[in-house]
């Protein structure tokens, strides 16, 4: 779908203005239904009972005990599931164990019972005999042929021989030649950074409502990024059909990725279908930790050359990527994102993905490109100081723009890097003066955006109001969005359109709300929707004038004649046509399904202050400026908000978040008190630049804006505390710890 | 283990239940009384998303046990609201898309509303550190100090 | 293609394709290329003018697209 050409110049009524949300009213007074606040008559409490071990395998389990406790009604091992297809085969596997416990907090076992006292202590009561094995957490370590191998056989063919099996995969991307391209070089940066594996850190736990009956129909109640791919994988790893399986999404509270699959939903439908009860389950928060997806830690090596006026001549890269124990890091994103922002003639990126005795990674926001970015960044940052130029002009004079050959092959259409970086260079934070003890840092960020499967199904109201059904979860304002398009679109005041996600049984097939996609892909739906319900209205008001209906035009909310054959009538509103729907044909609707093409690539640079404390090695943020292309900013309160906390989950991987494992492979640090996501005493605010550079695959030109936020602050941040701190800083968390550490080494 | 009989006021109204001795006021309150607004997000009283207030105070209903709610008067954000006016601050949420995806939303309101009943004019950084134990993962908080300040301001204007 | 489907194909970075559809194209790939066959079944996206596409078998691809071959994207 193109972008209209009079979007370049339109004059939009309800695009770009801040009208409340839809799900407003019902989110500050507690009344909106998140995961754990459904129930159902004759409910059982589901509790999950997992591994102690890091790597153990699973000798037997003997659940006669816990089965004999009064109030117990089903224990579930993998013993309950069947053979599922290859490709739900590690998603079942992550959920219930079968021959080996692969990480601390690995599902073994679970149990229905009639209150959650009683599931507590019946999940005590299963007998769990572990063989337990070594180990290994570290990705540089699991890369050792010597290591523990987690599995044999999972070794793609991309990977050379006689590495260890706990490599998967090897992806390579990149043009031209990087040993030709260092050679023209005045100066290279070869360095190694690090960042740990942190959490999505949502604030409301995975939760789910299962109901299957003995005639195979199931109803299932979660929090997710999206029910059509639920009720898929359910399906697949039940042996139900899809048909026979309705799912319908709650209000999520968070899942920045992190919901995009499932966890407790295969274990509730399959205690539910066994106890013959509807069966609700909910993590604790370690829970949460321990065993629903963090993303990868990543260990990458960075070589970039650089012309003492700043031209970089070639940018290597090869990034190790952890993403636990099941192979699908991503390191592919990583490698294919990692030098994206440049226009370069010679770049080549490595990517291997490892496994190891830790959860499974789930996408966390722009999935693997937060720390491919933090590496390139920091270097082109390194070697820009050195040669004391401007790190934004350094950007400016390489980076990509339409034209460009992109570091992972396309060509790239219109895109916004250069006008994040001219708003930077000219926005007054550039120029502020810093005190002592203080840096400031800059870097870019880039993500791809997606489309894919979409449909929405657009419904006129006899009394003419509009009803919008859409199948993405909405997790942070996108209803408001839809509403929004809706509204522009028909010409109708936004108030009285009113959008709601519709359940699975609904609808066609969705892709989940990832990608940055839903605004983009959903909204466009949401256009063509509407534009199929206005031709059916102009047809009907054709009928009634007696006119063709090529000579009726809709504008501001009314059909109208149009044209030297059209005659004299008075437009018709979109009320009156709904008034008589039933006397020129039925009800009317509009729908559209599609799988949607022409996201638009997205950009930003982020600049921000910090000081460092020498005695405490802490950091505090002092300023923080995003600027990021929008496309199209269709609410702007929402693009704002998601600019802000990009970045600020950002501020938390940069500066404290982070996995901590022991030796035994236990996770230490489960809990929000040990895992310190930032709070609110911790930060300033954060100021927000929205560029608009029309997408050219869209309507109104939206691109998404969710994800590209936390790609640069990983570096901006770290660029900021090596200039306050006087240390080039490589490995992240950059806890007060590593930097005093940092600061004693010189 | 027999039940403990409560009684309490919960958002002004006389409220009467059973708990067992090692039941929280957060399980009492979603379980029992269908008040599922207050939303465990930790467990521990690290979050701030089952904040209610006990006499006025500011409390994470998932560290007090539900018996001991006994004689006291216990504040949830369904009683934030009169009837169908909103509150400031929650009008204020919605004006300024303080908001994300919501679940945080209650606990921060309800510490929002004892930090303006104890300061009515409170700066950037005693909002930042008063709200320091409301976890949010969506916002960056930038949203949520406006609408907190900008509500004050409100509040003293018409006051 | 990128660098590990290069290897896949005998080293080959571009390749000459008779296709009018997305389709075609992938369908002459796996013919021409048996090495390839793993990474296709893995799923890939495609890259056409700069745009990218998933599954779309009829995109038609015009005699002077740039066509690239992209590792599946995955998003949060």
């Amino acid at each position: 779908m193109a972008l209209d050409d009079r979007s370049k110049t339109r004059d939009f009524k309800v695009i770009g203005t801040r009208p409340v949300r839809p799900d407003g009213i019902d989110k500050v007074t507690g009344r909106a239904k998140f995961g754990a606040d459904a129930t159902a008559p004759g409910m059982l409490t589901g509790r999950v009972l997992r591994s102690p071990h890091p790597h153990a395998r699973i000798r037997r389990i003997d659940a006669s005990k816990a089965e004999a406790l009064p109030g117990v009604k089903a224990v579930v091992t993998r013993a309950d599931f069947g053979e599922v297809p290859e490709d739900v085969f590690d998603i079942l596997d992550n959920c219930m164990a079968g021959e080996k416990a692969l990480y601390d907090g690995h599902a073994v076992a679970a149990v229905a019972a009639s209150s959650p006292a009683v599931a507590k202590r019946a999940a005590k009561l299963i007998e769990v005999e572990y063989e337990p094995l070594p180990h290994v957490t570290d990705v540089d370590e699991a890369m050792k042929p010597e290591a523990p191998a987690l599995h044999e056989g999972r070794t793609e063919e991309t990977v050379p021989e006689g590495m260890s099996p706990n490599v998967i995969s090897r992806v390579q991307f990149g043009h031209g030649d990087i040993e030709a391209g260092l050679a023209q070089a005045d100066r290279v940066v070869e360095r190694t950074y690090r960042t740990a594996a942190t959490h999505q850190g949502y604030i409301e736990p995975h939760a789910c409502l299962a109901s299957m009956g003995p005639d195979g129909q199931a109803d299932l109640w979660c929090c997710t990024q999206g029910h059509y791919l639920v009720r898929n994988t359910c399906a697949a790893i039940l042996g139900m059909e899809q048909g026979q399986l309705r799912v319908t999404a709650s209000e999520i509270g968070g899942g920045f990725g992190g919901k995009t699959t499932v966890f407790l939903e295969p274990v509730a439908l399959a205690l539910s279908r066994k106890a013959g009860r509807p069966v609700k389950m909910v993590m604790s928060r370690s829970e949460v930790l321990r065993a629903s997806g963090p993303t990868a830690s990543s260990s990458v090596d960075v070589r970039i050359g650089m012309t003492k006026d700043g031209r970089i001549t070639a940018g290597f890269a090869e990034l190790r990527y952890q993403g636990g124990a099941y192979p699908g890091s991503p390191v592919d994103m990583g490698s294919m994102s990692a030098f994206a922002p440049y226009d370069l003639e010679n770049v080549r990126t490595v990517g291997w993905d490892i496994v190891t005795n830790r959860p499974k990674q789930a996408a966390y926001r722009a999935p693997g490109a937060p720390m491919a970015a933090f590496a390139v960044e920091s270097a082109i940052d390194e070697l820009a100081k050195g040669f004391g130029l401007d790190p934004l002009e350094v950007r400016l004079k390489n980076g990509a723009d339409e034209g460009t050959k992109a570091s992972y092959g396309p060509t790239y259409p219109a895109i916004g890097l250069m006008a994040t970086l001219e708003a930077a260079k000219s926005h007054p934070h550039w120029s502020a003066p810093l005190g002592k003890g203080q840096g400031r840092g800059v870097a870019c960020g880039f993500w791809f955006n997606f489309g894919g499967d979409t449909c929405v199904s657009l419904n006129i109201t006899p009394d003419g109001t509009v009803t919008v059904s859409e199948g993405n979860p909405d997790i942070g304002g996108s209803r408001a969005s839809m509403t929004m398009m809706a509204a522009e679109e028909l010409g109708i005041p936004y108030d009285q359109v009113r959008t709601i996600i519709a359940d699975t049984g609904s609808l066609g097939q969705n892709e989940v709300t990832d990608g940055s996609r839903v605004t983009f892909a959903v909204g466009l739906a949401t256009i063509e929707a509407a534009r199929n319900a206005k031709r059916e209205m102009c047809r009907r008001a054709a009928m009634v004038w007696g006119i063709d209906e090529e000579a009726v035009v809709w504008e501001d909310g009314a059909a109208r004649p149009s044209g030297p054959n059209a005659g004299e009538h008075p437009p018709m509103t979109l009320a009156e046509i709904a008034a008589i729907a039933s006397n020129t044909g039925g009800p009317i609707a509009g729908h559209y399904e599609v799988n949607a093409e022409g996201a638009g690539v997205s950009f930003a640079t982020h600049m921000v202050d910090v000081e460092v404390d020498r005695d405490t090695g802490a950091t505090k943020i002092l300023r923080y400026t995003v600027f990021q292309d929008a496309g199209k900013a269709v609410h702007p309160s929402y693009v704002e908000g998601q600019f802000q906390g990009g970045a600020v989950q950002g501020i938390g991987w940069a500066l404290n978040e982070e996995y901590i494992y022991g030796d035994d492979g236990v996770l230490q640090n489960p809990g929000f008190l040990d895992y310190r996501v930032p709070v609110a005493s911790d930060l300033p605010m954060i100021d927000t630049v929205i560029l608009e550079i029309p997408n050219p695959g869209h309507p109104y030109g939206v691109r998404g804006v969710g994800e590209t936020s936390i790609v640069p602050p990983l570096a901006a941040i770290a660029n900021a505390v090596s200039e306050a701190a006087g240390v080039r800083m490589t490995d992240l968390p950059m806890s007060p710890p590593r930097i005093l550490a940092a600061i004693e080494n010189g | 283990m027999s039940q403990i009989h409560v009684t309490t006021s919960i958002n002004g109204d006389q409220t009467e239940f059973l708990c067992e001795p090692d039941e929280t006021l957060l399980d009492v309150l979603r379980d029992r009384l269908g008040l599922t607004g207050s939303k465990e997000g930790c467990g521990t009283g690290d979050c701030g998303a089952c904040s209610v207030t006990v006499d006025g105070r500011v409390v994470c209903s998932c560290l007090m046990l539900g018996a001991e709610a006994e004689g006291h008067d216990i504040g949830t954000i369904e009683g934030m609201a009169e009837g169908d006016k909103l509150h400031p601050l929650q009008e204020k949420f919605l004006q300024e898309a303080a908001l994300q995806c919501g679940i945080c939303t209650p606990g921060i309101l309800v510490a929002a509303k004892a930090l303006l009943e104890h300061n009515p004019a409170p700066t950037e950084e005693e909002t930042r550190y008063w709200l320091a134990g409301n976890l949010c993962r969506c916002t960056g908080y930038d949203k949520i100090i406006r609408a907190v300040m900008d509500t004050a301001e409100d509040m003293r204007r018409a006051s | 293609m990128w660098g590990s489907l290069a290897e896949a194909a005998d080293g080959s970075t571009e390749v000459e394709i008779e296709a009018g559809t997305l389709r075609e194209l992938l369908d002459g790939l796996a013919g021409e290329y048996p090495g390839l066959a793993p990474e296709l079944e893995r799923g890939i996206s495609v890259a056409i003018d700069g745009r990218v596409y998933n599954d779309s078998w009829f995109t038609p691809i015009k005699p002077d697209s740039e066509v690239v071959l992209l590792r599946r994207l995955k998003g949060g």
